[in-house]
C-alpha cells in the first residue's frame, strides 16, 4: 500500500479539469485524507496544456510533492484540427507527452485513446519509457465510452470512473458530489458512465501495479479551501462590506467570492474602471464609515499607490490584498513569484507606512486578514495581505471548527456622537480629528461624515488638527511623529499581547536554519522534515510580519543557528535584502535559494540546495533554482 | 434628516454655517473665478435644506481643490483627479450623505476624465462642479484640457496643437443626466443651477467657468453671457437628447470665439440613479451600509455558513 496519491488530471483549458478535480478531490478528503491541489494553467480560455495535480495522505500535506503517481490524460479536445502552423500549433498530445517527466516510477498512466493516437503515443517513445520506468499503461476510449452513454464532454467522468476502480476507491464520494452539482439527464448519465468505466476497468484489467488510495482517519468534519477563499472569508467575518476592485489574475478569485456573497449580507461590490478608482473607491467608502477593501495584482497594484499614499496621510483605514504573479510588466500571468515584495513595502510617495502581511498557508491566509481589518480600523493605517498565485489557487483541508469565529463588525477607532460631544474640538467648533496632543500609541480617533460634531478636514496634504491645510513647520513635525509612531505601536502590540503571527518548523536546537515566507512555506516545511529525518539539524521559520518586521523572532531565529538558508521565489532576494535592512546584522549568515521560473519550490528542491549549500561546492543545484551566497553585512 | 442622527425638527439654517469660524482664509487670487463656486454653494445649500453635517465635499488637486477648506461642510481634498471615485463610495456607502464632488479642468477632464466618464456613465447620484477657466492654475499657467487651441503656455510655446475638451457633449454622450454650465460672473444663475444639480437624483454636472485672472489674462472673462433659457434666440426641449447635443455642439463651437452661453443644457428626470439600478438588481442594500456599524442589533452573517459548498 502506498503512502501517498498523487493524482493528476491532464487535458485542455476550457475540458473541465477544474471542476472534474475538485470533485475528486473533496471524494478524497471525505474518505478521511488531508488533500492538497496544484494547479497549472496557461493564459488562455480555451485549449493549451493545463492539469491540477491532487496530493492526498493519511498526514498532513503542506505541498504538492515531488513528482506524482497517477496521471489522467484526457487529451486537448480544444486543439483538435490547427492550422498548419497556427499560433497554438498542434497541441493535442500535450496532456500526455508534458507531463511524463514527473511521474514517478511504478505510476499509472490512463489516457483517453479516443483522443490520443497510437501514432502519436509512438512518438512520444511512450512504451519505452513506460518499460524504463515500470510504468502501467491503460489507454482506454474514455471519449466514446462517454459518447455511448452521454455526451462527449462527459469524458472526464469516465476518466475518473477508471482511475477509482485501478485506485480501488469507492465511488459512494463521487456519486454523492456529483449529485450536489447536477440532476436530470446530466446526472444520470454521468453516473452510467461512471458505473461503465469502473466496472469495465475491474473486468478488462489487472491491476498488478501497487498503488492504492490510502485509508484515511479524519474524524471531525473538514472543507476544502483555496487560499482566496480564506481571505474573502477573513474579510467577511472581519466585517468587510464594501469591495472594488478591476479584474486582474489572480487576484480576481477573491473579488469574485465576494462580489457573488455580498448581495446576501448587505454589502456593495463595485467593478470599477481601472484599479486607481478602485482603491480610491475603498478609501472612499470607509470614510463614509464602512469597512472597505481592494486588491490586485503586481500591475494593478503599481495603480494603486496613489491612494494608498492617500488612506496613509488622511488616516482612512483599508485593506488591500495582493497576489502576486511572475513579472515585471505582465510577466506571466497565470504563474506565481514573491517578487513583488519590495514593490508593496515601499511604494508611494513621502515616509509613507503600511502594515504588510504574509501568509503562508490557508490558515492564516484567513488569520491575517482578519488581523489585517483589525489593525487597519484599530490604527487607521493602510493594511495590506501579500500572497501569490500559488496560495491564491492551491486547495487545502481545514478543520470547520476552525472558522467557527464571531464577526468583528468593530469600527476600531471611531467615535460615537456622544463620545465626539466629549472631544476637542477648536474655536469654530470643528473637531480636533488629527489630534496630536493626547493621541495614544499615534492614533486620533476619527469622526465619520454625517454624525454630528464631527465636522473635518480630511485632505492628503499635510495638515492642522482640524484638517486644515498646513506649512506650519511645528505641526508638521507633530503629525509626521504622530503617525511614524503608529508602526512601533502595532510591533509592540504584534509582539506582546498577541500569539506570534510567525510559524516555526524543526527542533528548537537545530543547527542549520531555514528562512521563508509566504507560500514557500509548505514546500520549506516538508523538506526540513525530509532532512531532519535523513539526519540533518534543521528548524525554519516561515516569516508572517513583513511590515511592521518580525525583527524579535527573526533575530532570535538566527542568532540561534550557525548558518541559514533564505528560501523564496524571486530571481533578487528581496526577503533576504529586507532581513539585513531591518536588523542591520546576519549579512554573512545567510544565503539564499531562488526560484523564478513560474513554478512553486518543490521539497526536492530545497533539500538540495540544502545539500549544495552544506557541501559548500562551487556548484548550483540541478533543478531550476539558484543559490546566490551570503553578500556580508 | 442626518445620517446618524435626525435632527428631527424644521429650522432654518444659516448660511454662516457654511463658513469656517476662524482661519483658513481663502489663498485664491483676487478677482479668482473659484470665489463665486464657493459664494453659489454657500447659498445653494441652506435653500436645500441641508445642514454641514449631512454634506461631504469631495475635491481634487488644484486651486478648485481647495473649496472644503473654505466651506465648513464634512470635506474629504483627495487627490489629482481622484475625486469621483472617492465620492461615489462614499455615496454608496451612505445615501444619505449629500455628496459634491468638485475639481478643475485638469483634475476633472485631463487626469480624471477616465472616472468622469465611468461616473457619469454609471450615473451616480451626486454633484460634479467643474471649476473651468481653461488653464492650469496652481501649478502656474499650462495648458488644460479646455485651452482653446493654438493657445500659448510655457509647455506648448508655439501653441496648442489641440483641440480642446468639449465637456458638455462629452458628458452627454457618457450618459450624465443633469448637464448645466453656469458662470462666476453670473451669481443668480449659478446658485439656482447648483440647487438644482443638488436636488437632481442622479449624476449632476456642472461646468462652471471660472475667470482665472493671474494665468489667463487674454482669454474672455466670460462676459457678457447669454442665459439660453432666457434667451429668445436659442428654443430647445432639456429634456431631448438630441436638441441638447445641438445646443451644446454650438456652445462649444462658439465658446472660444467670445460667445458665452450658459444655462441648462440637458435635464432627464426619469433616469433612475446608479443606486437605484444597482438595488433593483439585488445589489444594493435596503438600509444605508454605513449606519449598519452604528446599529447594535444589526445582524453580521459570518463566512461559517457558506462553508458548506466546501465540504
Amino acid at each position: 500500500m502506498s503512502d501517498e496519491l498523487i493524482w493528476r488530471i491532464a487535458g485542455g483549458s476550457g475540458d473541465g479539469i477544474d471542476s472534474t478535480s475538485q470533485n475528486f478531490a473533496k471524494a478524497l478528503m471525505r474518505s478521511g485524507l488531508d488533500v492538497f491541489t496544484h494547479r497549472h494553467y496557461p493564459s488562455r480560455i480555451r485549449g493549451g496544456h493545463t492539469y491540477v495535480e491532487i496530493r492526498a495522505a493519511d498526514r498532513e500535506v503542506q505541498s504538492r510533492g515531488d513528482g506524482y503517481n497517477c496521471l489522467l490524460s484526457l487529451g486537448d479536445s480544444f486543439a483538435r484540427n490547427p492550422q498548419e502552423e497556427a499560433y497554438y500549433g498542434n497541441e493535442e498530445i500535450k496532456p500526455l507527452s508534458e507531463n511524463l517527466d514527473e511521474l514517478r516510477e511504478g505510476g499509472v498512466i490512463v489516457y483517453d485513446e479516443g483522443l490520443i493516437s497510437e501514432e502519436d503515443v509512438e512518438a512520444v517513445n511512450l512504451h519505452e519509457r513506460a518499460e524504463e520506468n515500470d510504468w502501467h499503461v491503460f489507454p482506454v476510449d474514455l471519449r466514446g465510452l462517454a459518447k455511448e452513454h452521454g455526451r462527449e464532454v462527459m469524458r472526464n467522468t469516465a476518466g475518473v470512473g477508471v482511475t477509482a476502480a485501478l485506485l480501488d476507491m469507492e465511488l459512494e464520494h463521487i456519486e454523492d458530489l456529483m449529485s450536489d452539482a447536477m440532476g436530470g439527464d446530466i446526472l444520470e448519465s454521468n453516473l452510467e458512465i461512471l458505473h461503465e468505466a469502473y466496472e469495465m476497468t475491474q473486468e478488462e484489467y489487472d491491476f498488478e501495479h501497487d498503488l492504492r488510495v490510502p485509508e484515511g482517519s479524519h474524524e471531525t468534519e473538514q472543507a476544502l479551501l483555496s487560499g482566496s477563499n480564506a481571505i474573502a472569508y477573513g474579510a467577511i467575518d472581519a466585517g468587510c462590506r464594501f469591495i472594488a476592485g478591476y479584474p486582474m489574475t489572480p487576484w480576481t478569485d477573491v473579488f469574485t467570492i465576494l462580489s457573488q456573497n455580498f448581495p446576501d449580507m448587505g454589502g456593495v461590490s463595485e467593478q470599477v474602471e481601472d484599479e486607481i478608482a478602485a482603491a480610491a473607491l475603498a478609501v472612499g467608502a470607509s470614510h463614509a464609515g464602512v469597512k472597505a477593501m481592494s486588491g490586485s495584482s503586481g500591475g494593478g497594484f503599481a495603480l494603486m499607490s496613489e491612494p494608498l499614499g492617500l488612506a496613509e496621510m488622511t488616516e482612512t483605514p483599508l485593506v488591500l490584498v495582493e497576489s502576486m504573479r511572475a513579472g515585471p510588466s505582465t510577466g506571466m500571468p497565470t504563474k506565481p513569484e514573491q517578487a513583488d515584495l519590495e514593490h508593496v513595502l515601499y511604494t508611494s510617495q513621502g515616509d509613507s507606512q503600511r502594515v504588510v502581511f504574509a501568509p503562508g498557508n490557508i490558515e492564516e491566509a484567513y488569520e491575517q486578514t482578519r488581523l489585517a481589518f483589525e489593525i487597519a480600523w484599530d490604527y487607521q493605517i493602510p493594511a495590506i495581505v501579500i500572497y501569490d498565485q500559488k496560495l491564491s489557487g492551491e486547495n487545502t483541508n481545514v478543520d470547520v471548527e476552525f472558522f467557527d469565529r464571531e464577526p468583528q463588525p468593530d469600527l476600531g477607532s471611531t467615535l460615537t456622537e456622544e463620545e465626539l460631544r466629549e472631544a476637542a474640538h477648536d474655536n469654530s467648533g470643528k473637531f480636533k480629528r488629527f489630534n496630536h496632543e493626547d493621541a495614544e500609541n499615534g492614533v486620533a480617533p476619527r469622526s465619520i461624515p454625517g454624525q454630528k460634531g464631527g465636522r473635518y478636514l480630511a485632505t492628503g496634504n499635510e495638515h492642522s488638527p482640524v484638517g486644515h491645510i498646513s506649512e506650519d513647520p511645528d505641526n508638521r513635525v507633530a503629525q509626521m511623529e504622530r503617525r511614524l509612531e503608529k508602526l512601533e505601536s502595532i510591533r509592540a502590540e504584534l509582539d506582546e499581547e498577541r500569539d506570534s503571527t510567525q510559524t516555526y518548523f524543526g527542533p528548537e536546537d537545530a543547527e542549520y536554519g531555514i528562512i521563508t515566507w509566504g507560500s514557500s512555506q509548505g514546500a520549506v516545511a516538508e523538506a526540513i522534515e525530509r532532512l531532519n529525518a535523513q539526519g540533518h539539524s534543521v528548524k525554519g521559520i516561515s516569516v508572517s510580519d513583513m511590515m511592521p518586521f518580525a525583527e524579535k523572532e527573526v533575530t532570535e531565529f538566527l542568532e540561534s543557528v550557525d548558518e541559514a538558508m533564505v528560501v523564496e521565489m524571486n530571481a533578487t532576494a528581496q526577503f533576504r535584502g529586507l532581513i539585513q535592512k531591518e536588523l542591520g546584522r546576519f549579512g554573512d549568515k545567510m544565503t539564499s535559494l531562488l526560484k523564478f521560473n513560474g513554478n512553486p519550490f518543490e521539497p526536492a528542491e530545497i533539500v538540495e540546495g540544502y545539500e549544495v549549500n552544506l557541501a559548500d561546492e562551487d556548484r548550483q543545484p540541478t533543478a531550476q533554482v539558484r543559490i546566490e551566497p551570503a553578500a556580508g553585512d | 434628516m442626518s445620517a446618524f442622527n435626525a435632527i428631527g425638527e424644521e429650522r432654518e439654517i444659516d448660511r454662516d454655517e457654511y463658513t469656517p469660524g476662524v482661519e483658513p482664509q481663502p489663498t485664491w487670487c483676487p478677482g479668482c473665478g473659484d470665489f463665486g463656486v464657493l459664494k453659489s454653494l454657500k447659498q445653494a445649500l441652506p435653500e436645500v435644506g441641508k445642514t454641514p453635517e449631512e454634506v461631504l465635499t469631495v475635491t481634487g488637486i488644484g486651486c478648485s481643490g481647495k473649496l472644503n477648506s473654505y466651506l465648513d461642510t464634512y470635506g474629504f481634498h483627495t487627490i489629482h483627479g481622484r475625486s469621483l471615485p472617492v465620492a461615489r463610495a462614499a455615496k454608496l456607502a451612505n445615501p444619505e450623505l449629500e455628496v459634491i464632488a468638485a475639481g478643475g479642468d485638469g483634475d476633472g477632464y485631463g487626469i480624471g476624465g477616465n472616472h468622469f466618464i465611468h461616473t457619469a456613465r454609471e450615473n451616480h447620484d451626486i454633484t460634479y462642479i467643474v471649476f473651468n477657466n481653461e488653464i492650469f492654475g496652481l501649478t502656474k499657467g499650462q495648458t488644460s484640457p479646455t485651452s482653446p487651441k493654438g493657445h500659448k503656455s510655457k509647455t506648448q510655446p508655439s501653441g496648442s496643437a489641440k483641440t480642446p475638451l468639449r465637456p458638455l457633449s462629452t458628458s452627454l454622450n457618457a450618459g450624465a443626466s443633469y448637464i448645466a454650465r453656469t458662470a462666476a460672473v453670473n451669481p443668480n444663475q449659478a446658485k439656482e443651477i447648483i440647487k438644482e444639480a443638488i436636488e437632481h437624483d442622479g449624476f449632476a454636472h456642472v461646468d462652471f467657468l471660472t475667470q482665472c485672472p493671474t494665468w489667463n489674462k487674454d482669454a474672455r472673462q466670460y462676459v457678457p453671457y447669454i442665459d439660453v433659457q432666457e434667451s429668445d434666440d436659442y428654443d430647445f426641449d432639456v429634456h431631448d437628447r438630441a436638441e441638447a447635443a445641438e445646443m451644446m455642439r454650438e456652445t462649444e463651437d462658439v465658446l472660444n470665439e467670445g460667445t458665452v452661453l450658459t444655462g441648462r443644457y440637458y435635464v432627464e428626470d426619469d433616469r433612475p440613479s446608479y443606486s437605484q439600478e444597482k438595488h433593483a438588481v439585488g445589489e444594493m442594500p435596503d438600509q444605508p451600509l454605513a449606519e449598519r456599524y452604528f446599529d447594535d442589533d444589526a445582524e453580521w452573517e459570518r463566512s461559517y455558513d457558506l462553508l458548506d459548498r466546501h465540504k
